[in-house]
């Protein structure tokens, strides 16, 4: 693999991650609890929407063969996404949906910052604007995480089986491969596993605070961030939002 | 039968503050939330208030209909960031109407039941993309119309909530023509989709103004009042003049065979409305209104957990500080 090759793929499970978080996350638009987490949600999904056109746009870029941000988002196959398995599982109910943004923002938030100092400049440039956003996206998140888990009975039991439900995604964001050690060599981003630490450091105090147990188990999903095998739900989201693409190629929007 | 309503309470509000009360709005003064105030006009306000923050609510409904088929990140991003401005109208209106001493639960449920009703426009469904367009073109456009006098309106936190969402409407409403102008430009079956559009959505447009002022039940007092500024036909006739030369700046077909410039009275002629759909579906029969209605009576009923999460962990915060202080 050469190293350009290894920086597609990075920006891919970059760019990948918050385009399918963000169009999750947009599903909820006009469905949620109360008028704030209308605003809140679309405005998460925006910012993350906003990210991918900066990572994939790097990504086309890197690939060198004329491909936008949206050909990249709008004319892949499942095959060929880097997500996480975590950002593809469904919503659920608004607990799981605030859980899974947590557990993502924890990470996000880490990674961000490492790549805030990575020697491609234009890497360090979109990390330093995303990180001020996910700031706000982790704030919130622990806030709600906490506030639901440490509610009432039946908001503990909810969240509680969302960390469960959750829980098996989480190790894929620590996996580490060829393209990973390819980019800790060029030193443009960090070794995955070398963040599990500061994610448990940080996760098990926000946890603790909303009195959820974080489940035994170190089992994790894997097959996203390669793409080797999604879940079966990757396809359905695909299918909706590449549809106008797909139905009418070519044409300007 | 609320024209009489109203008029029933005027009878009872002392005369002698009734006549200071209009003199201050005769002067252009803006009457504030703890200013005394006729009993009706508290009414009246709550219910157009309330009317129009639920609209911005449901608004939603069709417009994220299409943010997960979006065909671009830039519009699935310029869409998102729409639909957070319409959510945070709403927020600002129901902060006004509280002022008059009605609680944002209170009017939510009042939605919900079907006791108040949101603008007839949002009963329509959105089929095809270019609707996104249409709907702020036309329907922001419209809304415009409807919200620049209202900035002039004599309750002061509904005049200052106007001034905000008009800015945030006339940005909505020109890229909603950005977005259908790429459609009519393009290609043979883009072009159909406006045309569509254009088509399906230029009666209910019209629609948003009310009925004509031989029908209009609220009229009267609420211009002396200040509450409404111009009559339902006035404000038709300036989008109608307005969005005709637009439709045929797009090249698109005018959807009513009756517009045409009369140059007698200087505005276009045009065909009306049929009121009889336009009743229907503020009686509840349009398209949409069962569906619209369900979404949101669900998302409120499966939100009751999390809302009641949330207070609960309020309290116990709340609770945790007074005893250790």
């Amino acid at each position: 693999m050469t190293r350009d090759e290894a920086f597609l793929q990075f920006l891919l499970r970059m760019g990948d991650n918050t385009l399918i978080l963000g169009h999750r996350v947009s599903e909820w638009c006009g469905h949620s609890p109360v008028l704030e987490e209308d605003i809140a949600l679309a405005n998460t999904a925006l910012d993350l929407i906003g990210q991918t056109q900066f990572w994939l746009g790097l990504a086309g870029e890197v690939q060198g063969d004329g491909k936008s941000a949206d050909d990249i988002a709008f004319l892949r196959d499942v095959w060929d996404f880097r997500n996480l398995l975590l950002v593809e599982v469904p919503n659920g109910d608004f607990g799981r949906t605030l859980m899974r943004q947590f557990l993502f923002d924890a990470w996000h938030s880490i990674q961000l910052g490492h790549l805030m100092k990575s020697s491609d400049e234009r890497v360090a440039a979109i990390a330093e604007k995303a990180s001020k956003e996910v700031a706000y996206h982790l704030e919130r998140s622990a806030d709600t995480v906490v506030g639901l888990g440490d509610g009432t009975e039946e908001s503990h039991r909810r969240m509680q089986e969302s960390l469960d439900y959750l829980w098996p995604y989480v190790g894929e964001m620590f996996q580490s491969d060829e393209v990973d050690a390819e980019m800790v060599a060029a030193g443009i981003a960090p070794d995955p596993a070398s963040l599990r630490d500061d994610y448990d450091a940080l996760i098990t105090r926000i946890l603790a605070d909303a009195t959820l147990t974080i489940p035994d188990s170190r089992f994790g999903h894997k097959g996203g961030r390669t793409g080797k095998m999604h879940t079966e739900h990757l396809g359905h989201l695909l299918t909706q939002m590449q549809w106008l693409q797909r139905a009418y190629p070519g044409s300007n929007w | 039968m609320y024209a009489q309503m109203v008029k029933s309470e005027a009878a009872q509000d002392d005369p002698e503050k009734l006549a200071a009360f209009q003199a201050r709005i005769d002067a252009g003064e803006k009457i504030e939330p703890k200013d005394w105030m006729p009993a009706a006009y508290r009414k009246t306000l709550i219910r157009q208030i309330g009317q129009h923050a639920h609209s911005e609510i449901v608004g939603q409904l069709p417009e994220g209909n299409w943010i997960t088929r979006a065909p671009t990140l830039e519009r699935k991003a310029i869409l998102l960031a729409k639909v957070q401005d319409e959510a945070g109208h709403g927020l600002y209106l129901y902060c006004a109407a509280e002022t008059l001493g009605v609680s944002r639960d209170e009017l939510t449920e009042m939605l919900l039941d079907g006791r108040m009703k949101y603008s007839s426009i949002f009963n329509y469904p959105t089929l095809n993309w270019s609707d996104i367009g249409a709907v702020g073109w036309l329907v922001d456009g419209a809304a415009i119309i409807n919200q620049v006098p209202l900035q002039r309106t004599s309750f002061g936190p509904y005049s200052r909530a106007m001034i905000r969402v008009c800015k945030e409407e006339s940005f909505h409403a020109r890229q909603g023509f950005d977005a259908i102008r790429k459609m009519a430009e393009g290609t043979p079956e883009q072009k159909k989709m406006a045309q569509d559009s254009v088509n399906r959505l230029w009666f209910p447009a019209l629609m948003m103004f009310g009925p004509s002022d031989k029908e209009s039940v609220h009229s009267e007092q609420s211009m002396a009042w200040k509450i409404k500024m111009n009559t339902n036909d006035e404000l038709r006739q300036k989008f109608v003049d307005q969005t005709v030369p637009q439709i045929e700046f797009l090249g698109l077909d005018l959807p009513d065979p009756g517009i045409k410039w009369n140059e007698e009275r200087g505005h276009y002629d045009y065909t009306d409305p049929d009121w009889s759909e336009f009743f229907d579906v503020i009686k509840g029969n349009g398209p949409c209104n069962t569906d619209r209605l369900a979404a949101r009576n669900k998302a409120w009923d499966d939100g009751a957990w999390v809302r009641d999460g949330l207070m609960a962990h309020a309290k116990k915060k709340a609770a945790a500080s007074v005893a250790a202080e």
